[in-house]
């Protein structure tokens, strides 16, 4: 917070030591509202936009996570969205669906800079709705294994394997060298992704009939189910959830779990928090598939434009600038955050990192997750589906069922919404 | 209106007893006891719109927003906004979830909330007790909990309950007790939250309770034991009925706190796990300030609302019978 406002301070006084040089008319105020750890960080990027652009000035302002879905509805409710912010990228397909945010396909095609082709595409495709775009993807955020190379090692595989079988043999074969408390995978039966993302691998539409329907119960997604709860019968990883686990580090660094499927955040947290003695016993991996390489999540944030913006050409400055792969990497610099523009990654700082390799690697096979407002609604209830299956004592095939027709309920409105858009016409979209 | 409608007859009675006398001082009289209405009616104005504006109106606009699907899409744009009639209530009953948090809701009421107010009045007991020293000290100690915050409060249990290492499990182990796995375990998380939620609220029962007892006058004790009542008779027949009043509004305030949690299951189970914590409460929070679904959510605070007004008009009555 003092730094931003530091910052800030700082902004005011360039800007006052230009003001004699002469600027015509009085800049352009651009608000920005950035998230978390990434908002605070974004402040240190701005001062070189505002020397490129002396006619433009930004004011960031920072969110906690926990309130910035409410706040920016609210903020929408109320008439006072910020020109540009970052939005978590399952939250696009929301603000477009209310209109609160600008398509950007015009501004895209003018632009001498950003161009499609230079993101991964599974990333670029998540603020796609239909055929319009709406965001730029800022930074990604996909799912890979953190394993502990000495005991995969110890229990007979020099790598990760690729394949949903090789990799249960390699459980196994590290469950048969653990005590009776200790478990080769954690993971925690409160988080959704690892049943999406083994559904999305096999091949399942987790949704049918263009986001109309559940298609849980489909044959694809039910083989994926029961890879997912045969790891927790067969005692490969512990039923718990999240918060049960006191200090994931401190379970690592003991070997009571040896592998764990978690996001670009814990490199760097693996590195601070695990003791030195373990630093070169622990390595990333791309998710294994049901026959070769999987999938996995295209999560992460992008950077959109709000309807209500009095600056909109500003406001794409200020999106274009943060996308230039330069940028994207002095942000990664600062947050961890990983680029979602393959020039960035060229770069040395991370292509170095031996522990980002395997992301790398897995951006190449990234898949948005439904792009439906009702989505993080329906992930939540996936893993309800999951624990009553994995702990409840309900069959898998009683949960899927229930899973369909409580999505199918909650679908009901966007059902509807359809219906009416196709009765009226010249409705676009 | 009652008021000026009871001065007539008493009025008319005046003018009979006088029979020569015009008309004009009742009248006038009348007229005064008007004005009268009309003055109170002019003070009452202000708490009348505070609570109209700030209460009644609310209360209306969410029971109309009950019978709506008001959603996301409504946000964008209100015509996206149906009105479903009791669509938002047939659906609630037909969610095994509101089901299962009904019951969990009930679960922690009707366990938790006697269960508080005996802890709280075992504590009001002890310290009230003449040969306790220190007594500001544990009263100290004893409310603290309830002025602790509880995020704060939850992250020392959520230790204190780990499975592996938390004391709690410790504790049972000298006795040669399983490990239990507190918050991960359907059957004993509620438990569990009940646990803290009692621990963390005494106190504040605890203090009213001491009022409450040292308000019994003494002369009733000595009168009961020179009659030959040891402390238990004593406590049966002069300290309870003595508390009713206490105990009435402890009781009702007790229930309707308990009926409401929320903060508890929020902050150390996400209402997890498979729904065992899940309260009405948070159910309703989830829907609709996670999910925007102000209809469905509204539905749920008017059942909740119904709930606790059947719950505390069934104390009401049980403290009436005691009481005849």
């Amino acid at each position: 917070m003092k730094r931003v406002r530091l910052l800030a301070l700082a902004a005011v006084l360039l800007l006052g030591a230009c003001a004699p040089r002469g600027t015509v008319t009085d800049p352009i105020q651009l608000s920005f509202w950035g998230m978390g750890r990434e908002g605070e960080v974004v402040a240190q990027l701005i001062p070189e936009f505002e020397r490129r652009n002396p006619g433009i000035r930004v004011e960031v302002q920072q969110i906690p996570w926990t309130a910035a879905h409410e706040k920016l509805l609210t903020a929408y409710v109320g008439e006072a969205t910020p020109d540009v912010a970052q939005l978590g990228n399952t939250w696009v397909p929301e603000f477009a669906a209310i209109d609160a945010i600008a398509p950007l396909d015009s501004l895209i095609a003018r632009s001498p800079q950003v161009s499609p082709a230079a993101f991964f595409p599974g990333i670029w495709a998540t603020n796609e709705i239909g055929s319009t775009v709406y965001g730029l993807p800022w930074y990604v955020d996909t799912r890979v294994i953190f394993y502990r190379s000495d005991l995969l090692r110890a229990a007979g595989y020099d790598s990760m394997p690729t394949t949903w079988a090789g990799f249960r043999a390699a459980l196994e074969a590290m469950r048969e060298r653990m005590g009776p408390r200790q478990y080769p995978l954690l993971m925690p039966i409160d988080e959704w992704p690892p049943p999406v993302i083994l559904g999305m691998q096999a091949g399942a539409p987790l949704l049918r009939d263009g986001g109309r329907y559940g298609g849980f119960e489909g044959p694809r997604f039910r083989r994926a189910f029961d890879f997912y709860l045969g790891l927790y019968r067969d005692s490969l990883a512990p039923a718990i959830a999240s918060a049960e686990v006191a200090n994931l580090y401190q379970e690592f660094a003991r070997g009571n779990i040896a592998m764990y499927i978690t996001g670009p955040w814990n490199i760097g947290e693996f590195g601070r928090r695990l003791p030195p003695g373990l630093q070169d016993r622990w390595m990333t991996a791309p998710l294994p598939g049901p026959a070769g390489p999987g999938v996995s999540t295209a999560g992460g944030s992008s950077l959109v434009i709000f309807r209500g913006s009095r600056h909109p050409e500003a406001a794409w400055k200020l999106i274009e600038y943060l996308s230039e792969p330069a940028q994207q990497l002095e942000f990664y610099r600062l947050t961890g955050d990983l680029p979602t523009l393959r020039a960035a990654w060229a770069d040395t700082t991370l292509a170095n990192n031996r522990y980002a390799r395997a992301f790398r690697e897995q951006l190449e096979r990234v898949e948005p997750t439904p792009k439906v407002p009702e989505w993080e609604e329906i992930a939540t209830r996936v893993y309800q589906a999951a624990e009553a299956a994995a702990r409840g004592g309900v069959s898998a095939g009683d949960a899927l069922a229930a899973l369909d027709r409580d999505v199918d309920r909650m679908l009901e409105k966007r059902r509807w919404m359809l219906a009416q858009h196709a009765a009226r016409p010249g409705a676009g979209r | 209106m009652s008021s000026t409608l009871n001065a007539e007859p008493a009025l008319n009675a005046g003018a009979h007893a006088a029979p020569p006398t015009p008309p004009a001082p009742p009248r006038r009289r009348a007229r005064g006891a008007e004005g009268g209405a009309r003055a109170a009616w002019f003070f009452l104005a202000p708490a009348l719109f505070l609570v109209g504006v700030f209460f009644l109106l609310p209360v209306a606009a969410s029971l109309l927003l009950s019978l709506t699907d008001f959603d996301i899409y409504a946000v964008a744009d209100l015509s996206n906004a149906r009105f479903v009639g009791l669509q938002n209530y047939v659906q609630l009953v037909h969610t095994p979830l509101f089901w299962t948090a009904l019951k969990n809701t009930l679960y922690f009421a009707l366990v938790g909330g006697p269960l508080s107010v005996i802890v709280s009045l075992g504590a009001a007991l002890l310290l009230n007790a003449r040969l306790v020293r220190f007594r500001g000290f544990f009263r100290t100690v004893y409310f603290a909990p309830f002025v602790t915050t509880l995020v704060a409060v939850a992250i020392v249990w959520r230790y204190l309950y780990h499975p592996r290492y938390g004391l709690l499990n410790y504790a049972l182990g000298l006795f040669g007790v399983h490990p239990v796995d507190w918050l991960g375990d359907p059957h004993w998380a509620m438990p569990a939250i009940i646990l803290l939620a009692v621990w963390k609220n005494f106190g504040y029962n605890m203090l009213i309770f001491i009022a409450g007892l040292q308000a019994i006058p003494d002369e009733l004790y000595e009168a009961a034991a020179l009659d030959g009542a040891g402390p238990v008779q004593s406590f049966r027949h002069v300290t309870l009925p003595m508390l009713g009043p206490t105990m009435l509004f402890v009781g009702v305030i007790t229930m309707i706190g308990f009926f409401q949690l929320f903060a508890e299951p929020y902050v150390m189970t996400q209402g997890g796990p498979v729904g065992a914590t899940t309260s009405l409460v948070l159910y309703m929070y989830d829907q609709g300030f996670r999910w925007w679904r102000m209809g469905f959510a509204a539905a749920i605070a008017f059942v909740l609302f119904v709930v606790m007004l059947v719950a505390t008009w069934i104390q009401l009555r049980i403290q009436r019978a005691e009481e005849l």
